[in-house]
């Protein structure tokens, strides 16, 4: 299936050196440090890290759903026009109905004020031709292909007469109304319990081997990507340290902060497992580290990673890492 | 479903609140300075008289049945009479009362009209020009007193300009909301002030929303996303806060009736205050009370049907 990661189709999605950069009383801080990633049609990229490394401000920058203080530099091409500064009247065409997003907080994400059937079909209106009675068909469509019981009775009720998880389903079937091309999605099956996730995951994957739909997935689950992503990208302190595909990445890990975050994945992937909690805390973002941002915590740490930092660099085709050592990372990996 | 039933149990919360302002309007009729009876004959009236007047209003009788006899005769319409205007209070109060709804509801809207647009403005140019020149103008508009504000209006559109009359309340709908203007303005500028200030807050706090990021997320046209996601979440505290308002407002209806020389309600509760024509003052305070109290039913539905939570 990764077979549609072949270089010789243009990618879907092509993030250049993504920067955002929050002004706040103690100073400019920079949540998404020049980030660059490319996304082929139909390709599943894992996005992982730590609390607070900068995922979800990635996928809003993306966006452009990043407001005051906060300030989004870089260029995301999307099929060769950039969005990030196209007009507002374009960007309306490519949100919601090209790309669409789904967010980390089902609770807040939906507006208290409007029946579940109105802020789906407000997506289709704007999307789409269909007329009033296909959209109410295509809502239920929707909501019972995210697995909602009794679609048609739910259309009318509010979000607060849903459950998290139910709240959940709904951000997604809103997400996939129109039939994105790209799908950013933020965790996107945490509040779910496992029936139910495998559920979404599956309806993920079909979306994307029917429509060559690309997703930009982010999540804590180890096990989760290896099941669904085709590439994977690690973010660390608002960049990225390591990218490449699943299984690469996973057999023979470059960056020593990727190495720890397998460290307890059996191998094989499959299990489901959470992110090992490595030793120390991500840094503040107030406070990066000077050179390397993970060698405070690094056991590979020398002298050079006090002083410079690394760039990422591609080390395969299709390979990248940002560690001065990713040599004796990588050997050390095959020798345990 | 969740809304009409909403409505109903808010109707019979009405009972007992109408109940409440039954006694409330009976005890404070009762604690007035001064008594019917040397209203109605004068200060130097003889015992005699004050005991005959006494026994015609029933003011004889022990307070329980005093009570019951008030009660039974606001439920069968009677009001009873004024004692200087010689008419039926119920007349008098369908005369005049109407007169004051009118202006309250005009001032009311006005104050909507001004504050509504003007809240989203400020809101979404924060901290800009047209923020401060917004916000500071409406906190000169708030610290005048309203006869103040009634004062300068008159003379300028009224006495100088000759825009408008400078009172009175005129014949026909067309005309008597021309004779309103100057009035309804005067009594809507403190209220759109507040309303304005909070409403701008609301639609601050909202329009960073989640959901509104979300609504943003769908390729949702910015007028869609300003009325339906944001204005609408803003507007359920200013709703509230206006039907709180209501009061306020009929309480500055007295006084600009006054300014103006409008025959409406409040100056009749005024002129029968002083003239301790107390079946009037009686009857009217009831009317307000009745009026008050469905303007705050009508709010909660208001908000209850644009937030669905509330009805919960
Ligand atoms: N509006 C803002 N102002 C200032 N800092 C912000 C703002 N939004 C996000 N940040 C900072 O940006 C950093 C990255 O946050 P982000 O939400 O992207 O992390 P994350 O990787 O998604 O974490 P999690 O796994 O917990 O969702 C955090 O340190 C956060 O404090
Ligand atoms: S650059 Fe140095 S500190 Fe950073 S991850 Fe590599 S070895 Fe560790
Ligand atoms: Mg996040």
């Amino acid at each position: 299936m990764s077979a549609v990661t072949d270089t010789a189709f243009e990618p879907a999605l092509s993030v250049k050196d993504l920067t955002t950069v929050f002004e706040t009383p103690g100073g400019p801080v920079t949540a998404v440090d020049a980030v660059s990633f490319d996304v082929m049609p139909g390709e599943v990229l894992g996005l992982v890290g730590e609390s607070g490394s900068g995922k979800s401000v990635t996928l809003r920058s993306l966006m452009r759903l990043v407001h005051a203080p906060g300030k989004v530099a870089g260029t995301v091409l999307w099929q060769g026009r950039d969005l990030l500064s196209m007009r507002e009247r374009e960007l309306r065409r490519v949100r919601g109905g090209k790309i669409a997003i789904i967010f980390q907080e089902p609770t807040t994400a939906l507006n208290p004020v409007l029946t579940v059937r109105v802020q789906i079909e407000e997506n289709l209106r704007a999307h789409t031709s269909l007329d009033g009675r296909q959209r109410r068909a295509r809502a239920i469509e929707l909501l019972d292909l995210v697995g909602i019981p009794a679609a048609e009775r739910r259309l009318g009720d509010f979000p607060h007469q849903f459950s998290g998880g139910m709240k959940q389903r709904v951000m997604i079937a809103i997400a996939l109304a129109s039939n994105p091309r790209l799908l950013l999605a933020d965790e996107p099956t945490t509040a779910l319990d496992v029936t139910i996730q495998d559920q979404i995951l599956k309806l993920i994957l079909d979306l994307r081997d029917e429509f060559s739909m690309s997703v930009v997935f982010v999540t804590h689950d180890l096990g989760v990507v290896a099941q669904t992503c085709d590439r994977m990208a690690v973010m660390y302190a608002g960049r990225i340290v390591e990218s490449g595909s699943v299984t690469e990445v996973f057999s023979e890990p470059h960056h020593p902060y990727t190495r720890g975050l397998l460290g307890s994945v059996p191998r094989g992937g499959a299990e489901r497992t959470l992110l090992t909690s490595i030793e120390g805390t991500p840094p503040s973002l107030a406070a990066i580290p000077a050179g390397c941002a993970f060698h405070p915590r690094c056991d590979f740490a020398v002298e050079r990673c006090i002083e410079r930092r690394p760039a990422l660099e591609a080390i395969a085709p299709g390979r990248m890492v940002a560690c001065f050592r990713q040599a004796d990372v990588a050997a050390e990996a095959a020798a345990t | 479903m969740a809304l009409l039933s909403f409505i109903a149990r808010r109707l019979l919360q009405l009972i007992p609140t109408l109940a409440f302002i039954l006694v409330v309007i009976f005890v404070l009729v009762r604690l007035l300075p001064g008594d019917p009876a040397s209203a109605i004959l004068g200060d130097r009236a003889r015992d005699a008289d004050v005991v005959r007047i006494n026994a015609e209003l029933g003011l004889d009788q022990p307070l329980p049945v005093q009570f019951l006899v008030f009660v039974k005769n606001i439920a069968t319409g009677d009001f009873g009479n004024s004692i200087h205007l010689k008419v039926s209070v119920a007349s008098l109060i369908a005369d005049r009362l109407p007169v004051t709804l009118m202006l309250t509801i005009m001032a009311a809207l006005i104050a909507l009209v001004l504050s509504v647009p003007l809240a989203f403005v400020a809101a979404t140019r924060r901290g800009r020009l047209a923020d401060n020149a917004i916000r500071g103008s409406f906190q000169v508009g708030l610290s005048m007193p309203v006869f103040y504000v009634g004062l300068i209006l008159l003379t300028v559109f009224g006495a100088q300009l000759h825009w408008f009359p400078v009172g009175g309340f005129g014949n026909g709908f067309f005309d008597q909301l021309y004779h309103l203007f100057l009035p309804a303005l005067t009594l809507a500028l403190s209220l759109a002030a507040i309303l304005m200030r909070n409403l701008r807050a609301a639609i601050i706090g909202v329009v960073d929303a989640e959901y509104v990021d979300f609504a943003r997320a769908k390729g949702l046209r910015s007028r869609v996303i300003m009325t339906r996601h944001v204005l609408r979440n803003a507007l359920i505290s200013t709703i509230n806060l206006f039907g709180l308002q209501v009061g306020t407002l009929l309480g500055g209806a007295v006084i600009t009736e006054t300014v103006f020389a409008i025959p409406g309600a409040g100056r009749l509760m005024i002129e029968s205050i002083y003239g301790r024509d107390y079946p009037v003052v009686q009857g009217l305070t009831l009317a307000l009370a009745v009026v008050v109290s469905l303007t705050f039913l009508l709010t909660d539905i208001l908000q209850a049907w644009l937030d669905p939570r509330v009805a919960q």
